[in-house]
């Protein structure tokens, strides 16, 4: 089949591919390497994190045992089935049954948000309200009094500055997330998407999973220093 | 038409109860102390192996790249490989710097 004929059976291959298969193939390399810029992005932190972890053990060993390993336990097993409800989408995607794909990037959305509103809730407020947060307000008080004592209080807001800014980055992705699984949503009730045209769900899960894997990073290495 | 692989919902549930199992196991492995009573890093090492483990399940197989080509493996790996040489300059640098060092024998203070 010439290009100019596989341009006028498929509508979703575009004009400057040769095929559908040259036509994904350079599609997922692009999903890649944005992804492999957010490895470096992540990377580049947990970089920062190791060094102090190495210089400050003790700091990080009394800050991780006053975080909640319940609640970021639970979380994990959130964002795990939430990734799986995802995978689940691009198979129903796959397979053409929209009705399902719309339920399961649904399901999605609402472990993501459960995920987020958890961590706010449950982790920040409390955080933000007993002086855990590091700057001017830092002064450990109320459930965290006893941090209060520990002898470098440096190192110790040093810890709380990584915590806040590596998994409020990694929220703010999966918030990201949100905007664009609505999107999908809407687009999913338009019939956009189908057997013949499920790169967008793909990649989308691409993204998803991504975040996912940096909170398997993220939780051993906060919630679990021993 | 499209020649892209569907991995089958028995898969995808496999592999969600092989992570749950793994979350488990990183839980309990941080309950004990792990190697010489003043070494913390051996914790840290099956943390992260651990991880890494997960990582590769979710990778391979919610990730397609056990059903991509090479290529995208490649770009797929190329991201970590290089923190691998990030982290290795890096700690080369701060691990040696408490080595012959006359002034100050620990710099970090303990």
């Amino acid at each position: 089949m010439s290009s100019a004929e596989a341009q006028t059976d498929n509508p979703h291959l575009a004009h400057h591919f040769e095929s559908v298969e040259q036509q994904e193939e350079s599609c997922t390399l692009g999903m890649w390497l944005f992804l492999a810029q957010e490895v470096m992005f992540f990377g580049g932190l947990f970089m920062a994190y190791a060094v102090y972890r190495y210089m400050y053990f003790d700091a990080w060993y009394a800050g991780s045992h006053h975080l909640n390993v319940s609640i970021g336990g639970f979380n994990t097993v959130v964002l795990l089935v939430s990734s799986f409800t995802m995978a689940m989408g691009v198979y129903f995607c796959q397979i053409g049954n929209s009705k399902w794909l719309f339920r399961m990037l649904g399901l999605t959305l609402i472990l993501g948000i459960a995920f987020v509103g958890l961590k706010w809730w449950l982790e920040y407020t409390p955080k933000f309200h007993d002086g855990l947060f590091p700057g001017s307000g830092w002064g450990p008080k109320g459930h965290y009094a006893d941090l209060a004592n520990f002898k470098d209080q440096g190192a110790l807001q040093l810890f709380f500055i990584f915590y806040f800014i590596m998994t409020g980055m990694h929220a703010f992705h999966m918030v990201i997330g949100f905007v664009i699984l609505l999107v999908l949503m809407w687009m999913t009730k338009q019939n956009k998407f189908g057997p013949q045209r499920y790169m967008p769900i793909l990649f989308f899960g691409l993204y998803w999973h991504f975040v996912d894997i940096v909170w398997v990073f993220l939780f051993p290495m906060f919630y679990l220093v021993t | 038409m499209s020649q892209h692989h569907i991995v089958t919902p028995k898969t995808y549930v496999t592999i969600l109860c092989c992570l749950f199992a793994l979350m488990a196991l990183t839980i309990g492995a941080a309950k004990f102390h792990i190697g010489p009573a003043d070494q913390h890093v051996y914790n840290l090492l099956v943390a992260l192996a651990i991880a890494g483990c997960k990582m590769s399940l979710i990778l391979m197989f919610f990730m397609h790249v056990k059903y991509g080509s090479k290529l995208t493996a490649v770009f797929a790996t190329g991201g970590f490989f290089w923190l691998v040489i990030f982290f290795t300059l890096l700690f080369a640098d701060y691990m040696s710097r408490i080595w012959n060092s006359p002034i100050t024998p620990n710099p970090y203070g303990g």
